[in-house]
């Protein structure tokens, strides 16, 4: 391959399918992530879109089909070595080390990438670069003036930043969040996007959302995931004005005159909830 | 690695860990304990405190650091011994340079690199799971291991053990290691230099990550870490400290016997590092110093000694789970918010009630102990300079209505402090709760 070939995909999915025994979750999943992009993935409850984040990261096997990271396989890599080609997750039910400090959450998460990995003849407070990029996280995501307090006793919205924290301390090249602003108040909800922005750029983002006003503020272009199958991947408008994903999202018949359903509108996401 | 620290760095980096003065304070703490009693009941009581808080540091390197909860750990310590004592016999037999005060000096190196050696080989597979099923798999090696102590006489010395003279060839600046006070200063510079090792450990990036593993095995995974090999890496590090202290403990009584690898040591350890407070660092330390002081010092005067740590234990585990350093830990920061002037009036009360309290149920175990195992002898228990007839219904009314009474006046008084220090701990407000 050439140089001036066309970049591979950031992520590519070619026929991903998952069956727990007989129950299909995810059937036959082509997906193509353009480098760079802010990606959203949407759907009703049980579409699948979580499980697709837990057989991209590496949490579950595949039943088959193929994943490549910037084109190179990861189709049955373990979670680790998934992470360790530059591609972190975050959880939709806050998943932080809830001992330790908010620093030592983002700090641990800095030390494989920077080569310390299990190391026991460095020492930690000399780390300059973990603790650099470190503090340069806890500005990012909001926390520094959090940075000794005990994970486990943050608020709610400062768990789920930190959430982020811990994936943007890896420096990954792709980031999954799963949910990032579920169950934060409106005025939190826009702080987040403002941030996820922020933090996003010059990154690859897949997002899990439901909230519609975080998807259309935020992706490039939606795919939205129902029973399993891929349904649709456009840009969002062309979304929102699909009369096949308004149809199977909604059970709604098709063809209302090309007006956008209510549901999939800005400012109405408890619809989809 | 990099050059001087610019001002970002000196802004994200801080001293981390315990500073020196801890350490200056335990040096002299250590230096100076012999003078608290020269006799050779507490030389030994010192020495033996010294070994079992290696120990339970490195017990609580797998519990409170890394969430490994074992019930096996004595066979890193007991097996560690068991080298150590072979090394020693064998550098007697090469006799000449081999057999110095020096090689006494330097044993508990051998013990921690053997037990280290057994942590290989018996980590690999322990490590594969964590939780319940690991606990259940040390509980396995454990007795797996003191069951083939009498199939392997060679290495367990039987029924006897092995025993060893410490005292090897000509003495260096006067040291033998043969004076119990010389053994002291062995153990108390091991002690100190493993407590510091530990220490460096905890504040190293694997240290880090092993609390991570604690915390969240999961998303350790999804930072990069194969959490099985954080745990491999920790057991073996803290069977080598194991050993360390395994090995002290074989100078020390110059015998390792099949005990040493058994249950009994192991649930010990975990009695200690509990009562002190595993979540702390050095919590483990004070709880081996209260165990120790219990088992040895106060076994002939508590003849129950077992069953009143066990009651002491569970008290702990259910009103106090930080253990004694949860407590001391709640104290100063209690000191430091300036609330303990308002709850310095509880204090006599709550006092007055824990020493009533716990007398009244030490003397009524101890008269229990007395008539099921001493009066056919003499039916008189000798207790703090009394004589309690054990057979007399009048002392068992005296010392259950006692008793009764102190408990009942201390739950009055606890219930009083504990109000009071739930108002001051709840949340000041300016917390966002959601």
């Amino acid at each position: 391959m050439s140089l001036h070939d066309i970049a591979p995909p950031a992520l590519q999915l070619t026929g991903v399918s998952k069956s727990f025994g007989r129950t299909v979750v995810l059937s036959n999943v082509d997906l193509d992530i353009v480098a760079g992009e802010r990606h959203a993935l949407i759907g009703p409850n049980g579409a699948g879109k979580s499980t697709l984040f837990d057989l991209i990261s590496g949490r579950i096997p595949v039943s088959s089909g193929h994943v490549a990271l910037h084109g190179q396989p990861v189709t049955g890599l373990a979670a680790r070595r998934i992470n360790r080609l530059g591609l972190a997750r975050s959880f939709q039910i806050s998943s932080v080390f809830a001992r330790l400090s908010v620093f030592e959450n983002v700090r641990c998460a800095t030390l494989f990438g920077l080569g310390y990995r299990y190391s026991f003849w460095h020492r930690l407070a000399r780390l300059r670069d973990a603790a650099e990029r470190t503090m340069a996280v806890l500005e990012a995501i909001g926390l520094t003036a959090r940075r000794d307090m005990p994970a486990g006793s943050l608020s709610y919205a400062e768990q789920r930043a930190l959430e982020i924290g811990i994936v943007l301390a890896s420096d990954p090249r792709v980031m999954l969040l799963d949910e990032p602003t579920a169950g934060m108040s409106r005025a939190e909800s826009e702080q987040a996007v403002g941030m996820i922005r922020r933090v996003t750029a010059g990154r690859t983002l897949i997002m899990v959302e439901h909230d519609m006003d975080v998807v259309f503020g935020l992706a490039d272009r939606v795919s939205v995931l129902v029973q399993g199958r891929l349904l649709a991947t456009d840009g969002p408008a062309a979304i929102r004005a699909n009369p096949a994903v308004q149809q199977a999202y909604l059970g709604l018949p098709a063809g209302r005159g090309g007006t956008v359903h209510p549901a999939l509108s800005a400012g109405s996401s408890e619809a989809l909830r | 690695m990099g050059p001087a620290r610019g001002p970002d760095g000196g802004a994200a980096l801080r001293r981390e860990g315990h500073g020196w003065p801890v350490w200056a304070l335990l040096t002299l703490l250590l230096l100076v304990l012999p003078l608290a009693g020269r006799s050779g009941f507490a030389i030994t009581l010192f020495s033996q405190m010294g070994v079992m808080v290696i120990f339970a540091m490195s017990f609580n390197m797998l519990y409170g650091q890394c969430g490994m909860l074992s019930f096996g750990h004595a066979v890193y310590s007991g097996l560690g011994a068991f080298v150590a004592v072979h090394v020693l016999n064998g550098l007697i037999a090469a006799g000449g340079v081999w057999a110095t005060p020096v090689s006494v000096l330097l044993l508990p190196l051998a013990g921690g690199l053997g037990a280290a050696l057994f942590g290989v080989v018996f980590g690999y597979p322990t490590t594969r799971r964590a939780g319940t099923p690991f606990a259940m798999i040390t509980l396995g090696i454990g007795e797996l291991v003191h069951a083939a102590a009498p199939m392997l006489p060679g290495f367990f010395g039987g029924e006897g053990g092995i025993s060893i003279n410490r005292v090897l060839g000509a003495p260096i600046l006067g040291i033998t290691f043969g004076p119990g006070l010389q053994v002291y200063y062995l153990i108390a510079g091991w002690c100190l230099a493993s407590l510091l090792a530990i220490h460096a450990f905890s504040q190293t990036p694997l240290g880090r990550i092993a609390n991570a593993v604690r915390d969240n095995p999961e998303r350790a995974a999804f930072i990069g870490y194969n959490v099985r090999h954080v745990r491999f890496l920790v057991l073996v590090a803290a069977s080598f400290f194991a050993g360390i202290a395994g090995t002290l403990s074989a100078i020390h009584f110059e015998l390792v016997t099949a005990e040493n690898v058994s249950t009994l040591r192991s649930g010990g350890v975990l009695f200690a590092a509990v009562i002190g407070g595993a979540a702390f660092f050095f919590g483990p330390a004070l709880g081996a110093v209260v165990f120790v002081f219990v088992a040895t010092g106060l076994s002939d005067v508590l003849r129950a000694w077992q069953l009143w740590l066990g009651l002491f234990f569970m008290a702990l585990v259910m009103f106090a789970p930080g253990g004694l350093a949860g407590i001391v830990h709640a104290h100063l920061q209690a000191l430091r918010a300036g609330h303990l002037r308002v709850l310095l009036p509880f204090y006599p009360g709550v006092i007055v009630g824990v020493l009533t309290c716990g007398t009244g149920f030490v003397v009524l175990l101890e008269m229990l102990y007395h008539r099921a195992f001493e009066a056919a002898s003499t039916p008189l228990l000798h207790f703090a300079g009394l004589d309690i007839d054990t057979a007399a219904p009048a002392s068992w009314a005296v010392a259950v209505a006692a008793t009764g009474i102190a408990s009942a006046g201390f739950a009055v008084a606890i219930r009083g402090f504990a109000r009071r220090w739930r108002m001051l701990q709840a949340p000041s407000g300016e917390e966002g709760v959601i």
